[in-house]
């Protein structure tokens, strides 16, 4: 028997290194490894820096990407950016917002309330892409779960942007961008130093932006996380000791038919 | 036995004699179970509960959930974010399916090894193999409901496999499809009968148990032993306990997976809505449908394909009758103990060149894999099983328990069975 499964161990560990050397060999440019707050089983988000991201967001990204499942509401809910009430409703006021039909039936327009959704910078998709040069700057609010490599996917394509090698074509509109695919991103490089001054002095980097508007982003993916984590690491202690109660029953019930041989 | 029970209370009596539940409860306590199963079989608990929690999450989902093409996406999006506990109860459902899969992977390979699905259990295996068929089907649908990329271009690409089907397989689509491509039409009857499905595997379920309930379970020596007698305990506490000890420490891999790495078993694509114009590059199905994905894509030809996926699970209807052995327990058979280890790794590696582009040396391994797969079922199994000589087996559980082994393996073996 055990050496059956030793057997078994030593055929899968070969069939496995074979299929995994075949696929190394085609695997894209790897992503920048970020050690995130977020991550592993008790990760958090870094308050401040979810109130970097959005900033960042807010000045940079929003004038192209919409993030039509996010209200302001959320900016101020635990495990976000926390904002207080007044800071939520100053933010939701700066937007118009289209309302109604009013008692004439005409719509109007009227400052945000925390309840509304984040107003798009286009009206519909099509506007979007034609603004854009024939493409749409996807919806942000699940951006993070829709890309292969999550966080790091984002926060490398910020940072992947360089100048093409000198045998790369490039069309009008295009930008060279090792992460990725095909090397060719049609947003220009969205960052620069300096582009935003964070309220809380902290100096504006290029790799502090990318970091922070990933952070924000990782938050709007899945903006239950926290809670997730906190909720995860109760269930599995209390699974844990519950089993161990259960095993210890479990033997003495069945120490009865053990003794009886 | 439970059969002449009668309640004590009069009450009880009374209601007994008009509804025999208590005689049921009765016979499900006292249940004469092989002393010496092992935690391979504790599976088939484990998966009762998968349906339970399935149908519970499910039902709570479909409360929030709008069928609708232009609606679907973001009402999974609003479950996520402001139904309470919401994120919750989809990733339980979502991650649920996987384990649900894993779980009756596991008890169906368990089944193969010890030779459940033998005389006289065939219908037991039969009813299973239909709950794993349904329960295929359940998951299909199922994942198109969230209706992101991938759910749309698999909902697409398995709908047109029935295209394959000469003469009608058009119209046959264009039915199914409720129009000509999928769209909302499809979503909705999709939604339908992702609701009805697991009544009927609940249903197959309770057929499937009681089926088992009549020649008592398998064990893994494979013998058949006398009921009740010193090789057997009564399913109640000895059973459940074993039972829930399992569930438990399998609750706490599900938890793993439900709080620390909800969408790692998903793909990040159905996170994109779906779109008709954009096809993404590489369509894989979950990874439970994977094997079978490799098979359809091994051959060249479409219909063929078709045929062989299907006659990849049908022909375990067949297995009963392919296997003649005298023995039932793999653990005898030294031969086929191998070949069965090679069907493993055969399947695993189907699984993962079914996630591979199909090119190159994963549509080579594919292929092999496939060929193996059914000569595996049609040539091997068969014929091991006439000519193989199997080891000797022994009269009863507790002989080997009671030190009067025949060989010093079987002991090591109950060892690892307690």
């Amino acid at each position: 028997m055990c050496s059956l499964k030793a057997r078994f161990i030593i055929i899968s560990i070969i069939f496995l290194s074979i299929t995994f050397s075949s696929v190394r060999s085609e695997e894209k440019t790897k992503l920048i490894q970020v050690d995130w707050s977020f991550k592993g089983i008790t990760g958090k988000f870094d308050r401040s820096s979810l109130q970097r991201g959005y900033q960042v967001y807010a000045e940079v990204c929003a004038s192209c990407h919409s993030m039509n499942l996010v209200s302001y509401r959320n900016l101020g809910e635990p495990g976000g950016p926390e904002f207080s009430l007044e800071q939520v409703k100053a933010i939701a006021a700066n937007f118009e917002v289209e309302d109604g039909p009013n008692a004439d039936g005409e719509m109007f327009t009227r400052p945000g309330r925390p309840s509304d959704k984040f107003v798009s910078p286009y009206p519909n998709v099509q506007a979007a892409t034609a603004a854009n040069g024939g493409a749409y700057p996807p919806d942000m609010s699940v951006l993070v779960k829709a890309r292969k490599g999550d966080s790091n996917y984002i926060y490398s394509v910020l940072m992947g942007y360089e100048d093409a090698p000198a045998d790369f074509q490039l069309d009008d509109g295009v930008y060279y961008n090792k992460y990725m695919d095909g090397k060719k991103i049609k947003m220009s490089n969205p960052l620069s130093d300096g582009i935003v001054t964070y309220a809380d002095g902290t100096p504006a980097t290029e790799s502090q932006m990318a970091k922070d508007v990933t952070t924000f982003l990782t938050w709007t993916a899945e903006p239950h996380l926290e809670r997730r984590h906190k909720m995860g690491v109760k269930v599995v202690i209390f699974l844990s000791i519950f089993s161990l109660l259960v095993y210890l029953s479990m033997k003495r019930i069945w120490s009865r038919i053990d003794s009886e041989k | 036995m439970s059969e002449n029970y009668v309640p004590s209370s009069k009450f009880g009596k009374w209601f007994n004699d008009r509804l025999p539940l208590l005689t049921l409860s009765k016979h499900l306590t006292d249940y004469p179970t092989p002393k010496n199963l092992n935690y391979w079989w504790t599976f088939g608990g484990i998966l009762t509960f998968c349906l339970i929690s399935q149908i519970i999450t499910g039902i709570v989902l479909g409360m929030h959930y709008v069928a609708h093409a232009d609606m679907a996406f973001n009402s999974i999006e609003h479950i996520m974010r402001d139904v309470n506990y919401g994120w919750l109860i989809r990733y339980i459902h979502s991650n649920g399916a996987s384990m649900f899969f894993l779980a009756v992977y596991i008890h169906i390979f368990r089944s193969l090894f010890y030779g459940s699905y033998r005389s006289p259990r065939e219908i037991i295996w039969i009813l299973g193999m239909l709950i794993y068929l349904l329960m295929m089907a359940t998951a299909f649908m199922g994942y198109v409901l969230p209706w992101g990329q991938m759910s749309f271009w698999g909902a697409t690409v398995i709908t047109n496999l029935f295209s394959a089907i000469p003469l009608v397989g058009e119209s046959i689509t264009t039915w199914l499809w409720g129009g000509y491509s999928v769209d909302n039409p499809t979503l909705t009857r999709f939604f339908s009968l992702h609701y009805l499905f697991p009544f009927l595997i609940l249903g197959l379920v309770v057929l499937h148990i009681w089926a088992l309930h009549v020649p008592g379970n398998n064990n893994p020596i494979g013998i058949d032993i006398k009921k009740p007698s010193k090789d057997t305990v009564p399913f109640h506490p000895y059973i459940t306990i074993k039972d829930l000890f399992a569930l438990l420490i399998f609750m706490i891999i599900f938890s793993g997976f439900i709080f620390f790495a909800p969408n790692i078993l998903g793909h990040s694509d159905n996170y994109i809505e779906a779109n008709p114009l954009v096809t993404p590059k590489h369509i894989v199905p979950e990874w439970y449908l994977l094997p079978f994905y490799a098979i359809l894509r091994a051959v060249p030809d479409k219909l063929g394909g078709v045929v062989l996926m299907l006659g990849s699970i049908f022909i375990l209807l067949a297995l009963p009758w392919l296997d003649s052995s005298k023995v039932r327990s793999t653990v005898f058979r030294p031969l086929y103990k191998k070949f069965f280890w090679l069907l493993v790794i055969d399947v695993l590696a189907l699984g993962y060149v079914g996630a591979m582009p199909a090119e190159g040396i994963y549509l080579l391994i594919a292929r092999v894999g496939t060929i193996y797969y059914f000569a595996h079922f049609l040539i091997v199994l068969p014929l091991l099983s006439r000519i193989e000589k199997t080891e000797p087996v022994p009269l009863s559980i507790s002989e080997p328990v009671l030190g009067g082994m025949l060989k010093p393996e079987m002991a090591r073996i109950d060892r690892e069975n307690v």
